[in-house]
């Protein structure tokens, strides 16, 4: 007893700061990506269009678009440009109300639409109590790990009043993860079903946004707000955890950074 | 592990040679697959004593095959698969079910069940009641006691290994990330060598430095997530918060040196995309000694709870003639006692010629989570070792591979966290992909969380299943 005693003052207290403080995340963290219009040659290039594997990029009007619900923020992109007119910023900041809104321009003066608060009726109900039901539909495990990630003692979820709940029939809303295999459609939408009205529902990831890596396989669907409506778009391939918990928050209408 | 021959060169055995080779020599079964486009069965068999992989295949005239399986069980997975992939047909095989349910409807099979009016059958899945990926299970009961599980996966199911073919393509590299997502790092290296090997690159000893300490850095955070998973499958809740807080510490290492905290972007064929200066690598030895130290003061409470080890101790045995005849590998195999480790039995390179090979005996929970924490002792050794090799190394020198040799296939051995990561390339006349099969760990271990649960208490099932943490994904592709 004495040495689980002694073991717990080692560990001390680990809970993150946040919101109050900001949260440091490391400098090599692949963030929103950002075009810089002054080094951009898209008029005669498009290299970031050709090697990008998911199609989240296109060159329209000699100007490259990044949609983030497509995106993997990997690296190929980056390496590719010969201008080095593409890189990722630091800001971890992603979730949407709008699929739309994911589309990123290369206008200087862009800004991303936030993740907006849920409508007044909603708020009242859910603002400070929200369960959700996670379904993994084929995510590989990443969304997964960075979505119970959420749960432990350093984002300790529970203090802001949401939790993961172990039934439908315990939740206010569902978090889905992955592209929706054509063998978990059936068990989607059931459960999306068994969670009683009115809900939320939570597309985690690329693969959960757009289909991401596997868009276009026929054994899988393009995204969960093909099959059910969304009301948050969480980017990533996975989300960091605090893009996560950043966009909960600010549907929630609570305080964020 | 990397092994390369002409497809030409393969020796060919009728199928009654190579069911005694496979009977008699005791080999181990690493890859066992159709390949439609000259219709042979390709035999991948490793011999961990001597370190060497010997290849047959076997021409299948027809849509039948006289089974393997009722001789040498191991093969039991890989022929349901070909059965389901490929219909066709292993005659005899004891068990001929769908794999993923490819073309079948989900869930939609005969599950074994027994009689009786005081027996029942308890149904869990696909969607589980914590955060993680879809499966069937089916336990078959009498009172608490359970005489039979069937697991029945499949939900994941993909299509990558479909579109995999005609690569490798701007996705190529990506699936490899996703194959299994906790599993980044040891799948695209599996990827990695194989082309490498394909278009004759060899990689500079610090690209595989910083390879082989993002691979320890996976095994770390995924072990020290399971032990407190573990510890909180017993209700043992100290180790189970430091523990959920610490593998993040980890994977946050991961995400120092490539962004990503599953190793994304890290690792592409030819080398690896970040380098870490002296600064950064002397930042990254004090992190760790630290996080190691609050790993070490988390895990070793849990050791001296008796009420912990009466739980884990005794629990969900595997013994070793199952690891063996079932061909069971990485952990769960180490457990058991087996000396089956691709780092020390394959160790080509010398990488790991100072790393000990962990092992266990008593095959029940109790050995799968020692075995953890006697791995974790070594990562971190090995993670401190390859940092101050790190320092006086030559800087990276990032080859890109150009077209791949035609007609050859390709093995690569990898040990992932979970265990034996088997990669075959085969390339058609053009050096493109016309096979590229994968076999994650848990495609051969799903079978041992079944085996594990007969004549145990249905209560011990989240232990069990937490012991041995096999990849959905991995398993479906």
């Amino acid at each position: 007893m004495l040495d689980v005693l002694r073991e717990r003052l080692k560990q001390k207290k680990r809970t993150s700061t946040y919101p109050g403080k900001p949260v440091q995340l490391p400098e090599r963290f692949r963030g929103r990506p950002q075009v810089d219009l002054n080094l951009c040659t898209s008029f005669e290039c498009s290299a970031c269009e050709k090697v990008c594997p998911t199609g989240a990029i296109t060159c329209q009007n000699h100007r490259p678009s990044i949609d983030l619900g497509k995106c993997l923020f990997c690296l190929e992109c980056t390496q590719a440009c010969p201008s080095k007119a593409i890189s990722f910023s630091n800001d971890y900041r992603l979730a949407t109300s709008e699929r739309s809104d994911l589309v990123i321009s290369a206008d200087a003066n862009y800004e991303l639409k936030k993740a907006k608060a849920l409508k007044k009726e909603m708020l009242r109900l859910y603002g400070r109590s929200l369960k959700l039901r996670q379904i993994s539909a084929a995510g590989c495990n990443a969304c997964e790990a960075d979505t119970n990630v959420l749960g432990t003692l350093f984002f300790d979820l529970s203090r802001f009043g949401i939790q993961i709940v172990a039934s439908p029939r315990h939740a206010d809303g569902i978090l889905v993860t992955g592209p929706v295999s054509k063998n978990m459609e059936v068990a989607l939408r059931k459960t999306y079903e068994a969670v009683p009205g009115p809900r939320i529902v939570i597309a985690t990831g690329a693969c959960a946004i757009s289909g991401g890596i596997f868009s276009g396989h026929e054994e899988t669907n393009c995204g969960l707000d093909s099959i059910i409506p969304v009301d948050l778009y969480i980017p990533g391939c996975p989300p960091h955890p605090m893009t996560i918990l950043d966009g909960l928050l600010r549907l929630l209408s609570q305080k964020t950074n | 592990m990397i092994f390369k021959t002409k497809l030409s060169q393969i020796q060919q055995l009728p199928l009654g040679a190579l069911k005694n080779e496979l009977v008699k020599n005791e080999k181990r079964l690493s890859a066992l697959f159709f390949h439609p486009a000259d219709r042979y069965l390709y035999v991948v068999c490793s011999d961990d004593e001597k370190g060497e992989l010997s290849l047959f295949k076997t021409p299948i005239e027809t849509h039948r095959y006289q089974s393997l399986t009722p001789s040498y069980p191991a093969a039991h997975m890989f022929e349901r698969e070909i059965l389901e992939t490929h219909q066709i047909v292993p005659e005899d095989h004891p068990w001929p079910k769908p794999v993923r349910f490819i073309k079948d409807l989900i869930g939609d099979t005969n599950f074994y069940r027994i009689g009786g009016s005081e027996s029942h059958e308890v149904a869990v899945g696909p969607v589980h009641a914590g955060v993680i990926e879809p499966g069937h299970f089916r336990f078959q009961c009498h009172g608490e006691t359970v005489y039979h599980l069937e697991i029945s996966l499949g939900y994941q199911y993909r299509g990558i290994e479909t579109k995999l073919i005609g690569g490798p393509s701007l996705r190529t590299l990506h699936y490899m990330e996703t194959l299994a997502g906790d599993t980044s790092i040891g799948h695209t290296w599996a990827y990695c060598k194989n082309v490498e090997s394909l278009s004759n690159i060899v990689v500079g000893e610090r690209e595989t430095l910083l390879r082989a300490i993002m691979l320890e850095l996976e095994r770390l955070a995924n072990h020290t997530g399971d032990m407190g998973a573990l510890a909180g499958d017993v209700g043992y809740l100290p180790t189970l918060s430091y523990c959920g807080r610490i593998r993040g510490d980890y994977l946050n290492m991961s995400a120092f040196i490539c962004g990503s905290r599953f190793g994304r972007g890290m690792l592409k064929p030819g080398g690896v995309a970040f380098d870490l200066s002296v600064d950064q690598i002397k930042e990254l030895e004090l992190r760790l000694d630290k996080v190691f130290r609050d790993t070490k003061g988390a895990i070793n409470v849990l050791w001296h709870s008796n009420m912990v080890l009466n739980r884990l101790e005794g629990t969900g045995m595997i013994t070793p003639k199952e690891a063996r005849d079932l061909g069971f590998v990485g952990m769960v195999a180490r457990a058991s006692g087996l000396k089956l480790d691709i780092r020390k039995n394959f160790d080509h390179g010398n990488l790991y010629r100072d790393l000990p090979m962990a092992l266990c005996d008593t095959g029940d929970v109790f050995a799968r989570a020692q075995l953890r924490w006697l791995e974790m002792k070594n990562s971190y050794t090995f993670i401190k070792n390859a940092l101050e090799k790190l320092k006086n190394t030559a800087p990276l020198e990032t080859i890109k591979p150009g077209q791949l040799e035609n007609d050859t296939l390709t093995v690569s051995l990898v040990e992932g966290w979970r265990g034996e990561i088997c990669h075959v390339a085969i390339t058609n006349s053009d050096g493109l992909f016309s096979t590229y099969k994968v076999i994650d760990p848990s495609f051969h271990n799903w079978t041992a969380l079944a085996l594990s649960l007969r004549n145990q208490e249905i209560s011990d099932f989240p232990l069990c299943n937490k012991s041995f943490n096999l990849s959905y994904c991995g398993h479906d592709l």
